[in-house]
């Protein structure tokens, strides 16, 4: 069975890339900004790049807050993605305080100018970092989840300043550390789920992180 | 550990993919897309696209480059030359890029880098600067593939574009391009301690020794590679292995990709 996708197009970023990794697993993808076709969805993503507040922006200007929060009540699967998941939480602090979509509980901070030594290091986080399951979980934590079938320490591609803080710990699904600190790579609440770094960039990895997410 | 990204570049001109020395004497190698995925299924962290006629004479094909290797290639795509406004970055984002490499545009502009930053976030706003050197420890700008100069302090340069807001610089020395004789090391050292953002290294790669040096005693983030990979003197494999054999942790790791 194809599975059928829909991808949040709210002016911002770069749509292509994720759908190609979706057809390239097989989905079938169509783009929108109409909230009523948002609703109607099987599956939904959000992709994301640039300025939190220009995309939540976006999403306002076209009526789309509500009708994903709506969404994200059905149970449906979602995938938020890098700026996307950001914007499942509540608010950021990215120039400004602004507010989220409020999908999962807590707030999005600048990554820390000083490694965990108070040694200054460089932002953006940009690069291959590693996923690991959240302190105290061992890999049995994964199972039947968005990444199923990963081994602790398999290598995706982040790009990001600002950090997700979820502030339920259960919440956590997957997280990376840069220059010793902590970073929720992968947020997760029933079915919707949130990855800071980019699966369709991330590779054969990648490419298994969406397949799971078709497989939800 | 240091963390280290490996970086294919193609240079591209019309609709092939190009290769000359110091960024001039340009021959044709073939279908950049055909070199592109090669390099994703050897194992490379990025691709790096220049056009490298673009802002010479005012257009650009690579649009189209760019939106064929997101069929194929699932890694992250930088593309330069001849972008010079927020629609041009907006399309090639749109085109499937990730990041985009601003020269020409920036230094005739500075405060496009800002745009770019504001409007897409500093993670895909690359600083590119072709650095040519005037003295021991100073460097001019160049553009226009090492053709045109600025009188510009390449470190003056690069400080104040990651005070604008660029995400990651990527540095290519126009006096080392294309000759494989190793990278200018005190180029690459003296503008990643001036910055707070990555770097990348680029031109004269030749053998292994050149990445250690540079990411060791240049203190590059990345190394953009060229010529040794176009001519099939090194492999992603061999690179990679080198890399890790020397303590970097690259950014693929192979023993868990399925």
């Amino acid at each position: 069975m194809r599975h059928k996708v829909t991808v949040v197009d709210y002016g911002v970023g770069n749509l292509l890339s994720v759908c190609r990794a979706l057809t390239h697993n097989g989905a079938d993808v169509i783009t929108t900004e109409d909230p009523e076709k948002i609703l109607e969805a099987e599956r939904l993503v959000l992709p994301g790049v640039g300025a939190y507040a220009d995309a939540m922006n976006g999403l306002r200007v076209r009526n789309l807050v509500g009708a994903i929060q709506q969404y994200a009540q059905t149970g449906r699967p979602f995938l938020g993605i890098c700026l996307g998941m950001q914007m499942m939480l509540d608010n950021s602090e990215e120039f400004g305080s602004h507010e989220g979509l409020g999908l999962i509980p807590g707030s999005v901070i600048k990554i820390s100018a000083t490694d965990i030594d108070e040694k200054p290091h460089k932002v953006p986080h940009i690069g291959w970092n590693t996923l690991k399951q959240p302190a105290g979980r061992d890999a049995t934590y994964w199972q039947d989840t968005l990444l199923r079938g990963l081994q602790t320490d398999a290598s995706v591609y982040f790009v990001h300043s600002f950090t997700a803080l979820p502030s339920v710990q259960e919440h956590r699904l997957a997280d990376t550390y840069y220059g010793g600190r902590l970073i929720s790579a992968v947020i997760h609440r029933d079915n919707l789920y949130g990855c800071q770094f980019h699966p369709e960039k991330s590779g054969p990895i990648g490419l298994k992180i969406i397949e799971n997410f078709l497989c939800l | 550990m240091k963390n280290l990204r490996l970086i294919a570049r193609l240079d591209i001109k019309g609709p092939n993919l190009v290769k000359g020395v110091q960024l001039e004497g340009l021959r044709k190698l073939g279908d950049p897309n055909v070199f592109a995925k090669k390099y994703y299924e050897a194992g490379i962290d990025e691709i790096l696209y220049i056009d490298i006629v673009a802002s010479l004479y005012e257009r650009n094909s690579l649009f189209e480059i760019v939106r064929r290797t997101t069929q194929d290639v699932f890694i992250p795509i930088t593309a330069g030359g001849g972008l010079r406004s927020i629609d041009d970055v907006r399309k090639m984002l749109r085109a499937g890029a990730d990041k985009v490499a601003i020269n020409t545009a920036a230094l005739k502009r500075p405060d496009l880098i800002s745009e770019i930053s504001n409007t897409f976030g500093s993670q895909c706003m690359v600083l590119s600067i072709q650095a040519k050197k005037v003295s021991s420890g100073q460097w001019e700008c160049y553009y226009d593939n090492g053709r045109e100069h600025t009188e510009r302090d390449v470190v003056e340069w690069a400080q104040q574009g990651a005070a604008l807001g660029a995400g990651e610089i990527l540095l290519t020395s126009v006096d080392r391009e294309g000759t494989a004789k190793g990278f200018d090391i005190e180029l690459v050292n003296a503008v990643s301690n001036s910055v707070a953002i990555p770097v990348i290294a680029g031109g004269g790669m030749g053998k292994l020794e050149d990445m250690n040096q540079v990411v060791t005693e240049g203190c590059a983030d990345a190394v953009a590679m060229a010529h040794v990979l176009h001519y099939g003197k090194l492999t992603v494999g061999n690179i990679s292995k080198e890399a890790v054999q020397k303590g970097f942790r690259i950014g693929r790791d192979f023993s868990h990709e399925a």
